[in-house]
């Protein structure tokens, strides 16, 4: 047997095609950041009509915007936002190789991601109650009656692949909890929590965006 | 491992920045500032983004090559949004409104 390849072995988590976890680590985290350009596109795209909606059609904006609950929006914001403080404990925890303090952390980061999903359907549910939902049942005053069902129409669609983008990370932070918990995340290979935790991050990012533009637009007007 | 630890301290102070630009935010919204509302929503927003990606995503640590590729997200989005806004902002002939 070659000397490299049994020394190769030794080395837990290292797959065999990378020289060492160093450059292993950098390569999933370039790999990890690969894919989160393509979903800044994806979301960017989302952004992009409503950009163009909102310069044609920005008192109908205005007056919608107003409709959604800036009380239940703000606390939103800052469940996520400490959900990512979280999980930027957990890979702390996780370079450090504190299995305990790990799975603490990523308990808490599922927890308030499910206290944010909970938010949302309870707002989602006010939205129907109201009848702000698009389509036959909708009402609104007579001025921005059509326009906006169009801000409605981007609400739903914006924050609910951002929900979707939630459900998926939570799914994530499932195995994550399994793989700390069974040993498999170690203090040498601990990139599976560090890449879930960019992902985590970046559906973060995509909500501080989401979150001025649907909630605070004409606050000050209505 | 020669990752970057950080100390603890860096992830709760940005924590906090980011809580106190959460509430800034929403306290500007409720001043009619013309368009500098829109201006200081996004970019409150693009600075807590921005602390986000450098320091609990660890950019800021990372290798320039890393750095490149986030450099490139905002760069072919700013495209995207650039190029489709100089189409419809540009018609003239359409009624805004």
């Amino acid at each position: 047997m070659p000397e490299a390849v049994r020394d190769h072995s030794h080395v837990p988590g290292l797959a065999h095609h990378f020289d060492t976890l160093d450059q292993q680590t950098e390569a999933t985290t370039l790999g990890m950041w690969v894919f989160l350009v393509t979903e800044v596109l994806f979301f960017g795209g989302l952004f992009t009509v409503y950009t163009v909606y909102r310069s044609w059609y920005p008192g109908a904006f205005a007056a919608a915007s107003h409709e959604l609950d800036i009380t239940l929006g703000t606390i939103n914001t800052a469940v996520l936002i400490t959900s990512s403080l979280t999980m930027a404990l957990a890979v702390h925890a996780a370079q450090l190789g504190e299995r305990r303090t790990l799975l603490i952390f990523l308990a808490a980061t599922m927890l308030l991601g499910g206290v944010f999903l909970g938010i949302k359907g309870f707002e989602y549910y006010h939205k129907f109650v109201e009848h702000h939902v698009p389509g036959s049942s909708f009402q609104f005053e007579q001025e921005y009656f059509r326009h906006a069902q169009i801000f409605f129409s981007l609400y739903f669609m914006m924050t609910g692949l951002h929900a979707l983008h939630m459900v998926i990370g939570f799914g994530i932070m499932l195995v994550m909890f399994w793989w700390a918990w069974k040993g498999t995340i170690t203090l040498e290979y601990y990139s599976p929590i560090e890449i879930s935790g960019l992902y985590w991050h970046f559906v973060d990012i995509v909500w501080i965006f989401l979150f001025p533009l649907l909630y605070l637009i004409g606050r000050h007007a209505h | 491992m020669s990752a970057h630890i950080l100390p603890k301290r860096i992830y709760y102070t940005i924590y906090g920045i980011l809580i106190l630009c959460t509430f800034l935010t929403v306290q500007i919204a409720f001043f009619d500032l013309g368009p500098l509302n829109t201006i200081a929503a996004i970019g409150i927003a693009i600075l807590k983004a921005t602390l986000v990606i450098l320091y609990f995503m660890h950019v800021k640590y990372s290798s320039r090559l890393t750095a490149a590729v986030v450099a490139g997200s905002v760069f072919w989005l700013a495209i995207l949004v650039a190029l489709t806004m100089t189409d419809y902002l540009t018609r003239a002939w359409r009624t805004f409104g």
